[in-house]
């Protein structure tokens, strides 16, 4: 029965120089990049990955060497990851981020938008209409924290001196503040749309209240008008990325509970991509008001001016993410 | 009865696979119409993982704020404004795009992932996105960021049952890996991702390299005695190389095919040749469509 080589044994040794080579490039393309390859390496590295396949496949067949099975699916995996992963660059990347597929996204998350637009005015309407009739609604509303003595019982001329500022010190560190905080809290209403969209909604509809109170305290001292420009100046920007947040977050807690014609599982990624392309658009919406807010309104004291800041600022937004394109097929 | 039995041997054994590991084994078809048989990382592993980076976040954070403070000393407060805002950017950045930044890399896999031989792949097989990474990570701040906060500060607020019914509110999310079969934590379930095992493995030797110096003679009878489980088991040991276990090893054998053992033979040389045999004998029968699966494997 004692043959002279076992056919495995043999098969082992004629290959096993190809899956070394293979092994040697994707050691050195998995530390860098492909860069670090040169073109011939490159050219090689598919027909070496289909070779390791059908090795693969040849050892299941005619191997009982574990260790052999073991290191080719493994290799064999690498180099799948490696041939079928995302060939674009970086800089691709941005780019197509950039020109097609963020307003893509928001564009089809539309309706959820247009939910928590709605959301946020209701909010703002209610706690204003309540803080108008009663003014210690507004506690109900804002933190003591958040409020800074901006409460009804503040006089006219103290408001007025929330909204103007004079000095130009900490303005950076302020608008740093502003938007790591406020990415915090839009990524959260995001995750918090998971739970079935309600905390994500209450998050949003909050979100309007808060300001709906603080409308009704400067508009009760007469100062409704130069309050809206102080608020706007960033706050387009900034309502508006907080409203598309709450918008990622109820396209996966609805598609948690009403997946549609997909398994659960495959809508739920489906939709979990579709949000997560939004939510990055919100965090660099969030960085922009950012900048406006923590900067642009401390310079800038001209109510007039400031409305117009805001009114240029929503109308790029929604220029940019809903006109549509001509690329934009899917 | 019978068909419950059927089901539970199938056709084809996993050769020369703990019977454990079957369990976490998905299928990846790949275009070529090869399955890879990807093997998913266990619950512990991706803690472990998610310690070694949560600890390298830490020991950044740490040094990061010791180095403000000393900027802080020496140049004076003039420093101030631009080491805060440097400060808040970094540990946003960490907090937020730590994970992204690694697992968009060509391993998909952060350094605590890369520790422990795992990493970042889509379900289906499609090259992982940006968008998928993003939405796997974003989902953190339910399942990590919420229940510390919740933690930490709002759980003395609530009082006794508000943070009862909170503790159990995020003990969902965190322990939401364990209730599924792919072992998917929210953040990979909305992502579509799951986390594999990718080990980095070595060729070892062919234990049939060897086989010209043996002078053990085994028969075919004696070979007859086992399969493959057995084979895989007497691999491990060879490759071993634990002298109590070989000599177990080698009396169990030579028991089992009555054969006493020869002069000047060792146990190790005897466990070659037998291993050499039986695989052998083994891959001949497999080569006409036959697989034995263990030594229970009467056909």
């Amino acid at each position: 029965m004692k043959e002279l080589t076992l056919k495995s044994h043999r098969f082992r040794k004629e290959r096993e120089s190809e899956w070394r080579k293979l092994e040697d490039i994707l050691t050195r393309a998995e530390a860098s990049s492909a860069k670090a390859l040169t073109d011939d390496e490159i050219i090689a590295l598919p027909v070496l990955y289909r070779s390791a396949l059908s090795s693969l496949s040849v050892a299941r067949a005619i191997s009982l060497d574990q260790s052999l099975i073991a290191y080719l699916e493994s290799l064999c995996t690498r180099a799948y990851f490696f041939v079928y992963g995302t060939r674009t660059t970086f800089l691709k990347r941005i780019i197509a981020f950039f020109a097609r597929d963020w307003p893509a996204a928001a564009r089809e998350l539309w309706l959820e938008t247009a939910i928590a637009v709605a959301l946020t005015i209701l909010g703002a309407v209610v706690a204003y209409v309540l803080t108008m009739r009663d003014s210690t609604w507004f506690y109900s509303f804002v933190s003591p924290l958040l409020a800074d003595g901006r409460g009804p019982a503040a006089s006219a001329e103290e408001l007025r001196g929330t909204l103007f500022s004079e000095e130009a010190s900490g303005l950076s560190i302020f608008a740093t503040f502003l938007f790591t905080h406020n990415a915090q809290v839009a990524l959260l209403a995001f995750a918090l749309g998971f739970v079935f969209c309600l905390p994500a909604a209450y998050l949003v509809l909050y979100n309007g209240m808060m300001l709906g109170a603080f409308i009704a305290v400067f508009a009760s001292k007469g100062l409704g008008f130069e309050f809206g420009g102080w608020v706007l100046i960033h706050g387009t920007t900034e309502l508006y990325a907080i409203a598309l947040s709450g918008a990622a977050g109820f396209r996966i807690g609805w598609t948690l509970a009403f997946p549609g014609n997909l398994s659960r599982v495959e809508a739920m990624s489906a939709a979990g991509r579709k949000a997560a392309i939004v939510m990055t658009g919100v965090v660099i919406m969030l960085g922009v008001a950012g900048a406006l807010e923590g900067v642009g309104r401390q310079l800038i004291n001209d109510t007039g001016f400031r409305y117009a800041i805001a009114a240029l600022a929503m109308l790029l937004w929604l220029v940019y993410l809903y006109v549509p394109r001509e690329d934009s097929g899917g | 009865m019978s068909t419950a039995d059927t089901q539970a041997r199938p056709a084809v054994a996993h050769v020369g696979r703990e019977p454990y590991a079957t369990e976490r084994v998905r299928e990846l078809i790949t275009p070529e119409g090869i399955d890879l048989q990807l093997r998913l990382a266990e619950v512990s592993e991706r803690a472990t993982a998610f310690l070694i980076d949560g600890a390298i976040i830490i020991g950044v954070l740490a040094g990061m704020t010791l180095l403000a403070f000393l900027t802080m000393f020496s140049v004076g407060r003039s420093s101030i404004e631009l080491t805060a805002i440097i400060w808040m950017l970094v540990s946003f950045f960490l907090r937020n795009f730590y994970f992204m930044a690694f697992e968009l890399t060509p391993k998909g896999a952060t350094p605590g992932k890369r520790a422990m031989g795992l990493r970042v792949a889509t379900r289906n097989g499609e090259p992982l996105g940006f968008d998928a990474i993003f939405a796997r990570n974003a989902m953190r701040e339910l399942e990590l960021f919420l229940p510390l906060s919740f933690l930490f500060i709002y759980g003395r607020e609530a009082g006794g049952w508000g943070a009862l019914a909170g503790l159990v509110w995020c003990a969902i999310f965190v322990f939401f890996p364990l209730f599924n079969r792919d072992r998917l934590r929210v953040g990979d379930f909305v992502a579509g991702t799951w986390v594999i095992r990718s080990p980095k493995r070595a060729l070892e030797l062919d234990l049939a390299a060897g086989e010209r110096a043996s002078s053990v003679v085994i028969t075919q009878a004696e070979a007859d005695v086992y399969g493959v489980r057995e084979l895989s088991v007497l691999e491990d040991v060879l490759r071993r190389k634990d002298p109590a276990t070989v000599q177990a090893v080698a009396v169990r054998i030579r028991g089992k095919i009555k054969r006493a053992k020869a002069q000047g033979e060792t146990d190790q040389a005897f466990l070659e040749a037998y291993y050499l045999a039986l695989r052998a004998r083994l891959e001949a029968r497999m080569l006409f469509g036959h697989k034995r699966r263990d030594k229970h494997d009467k056909a």
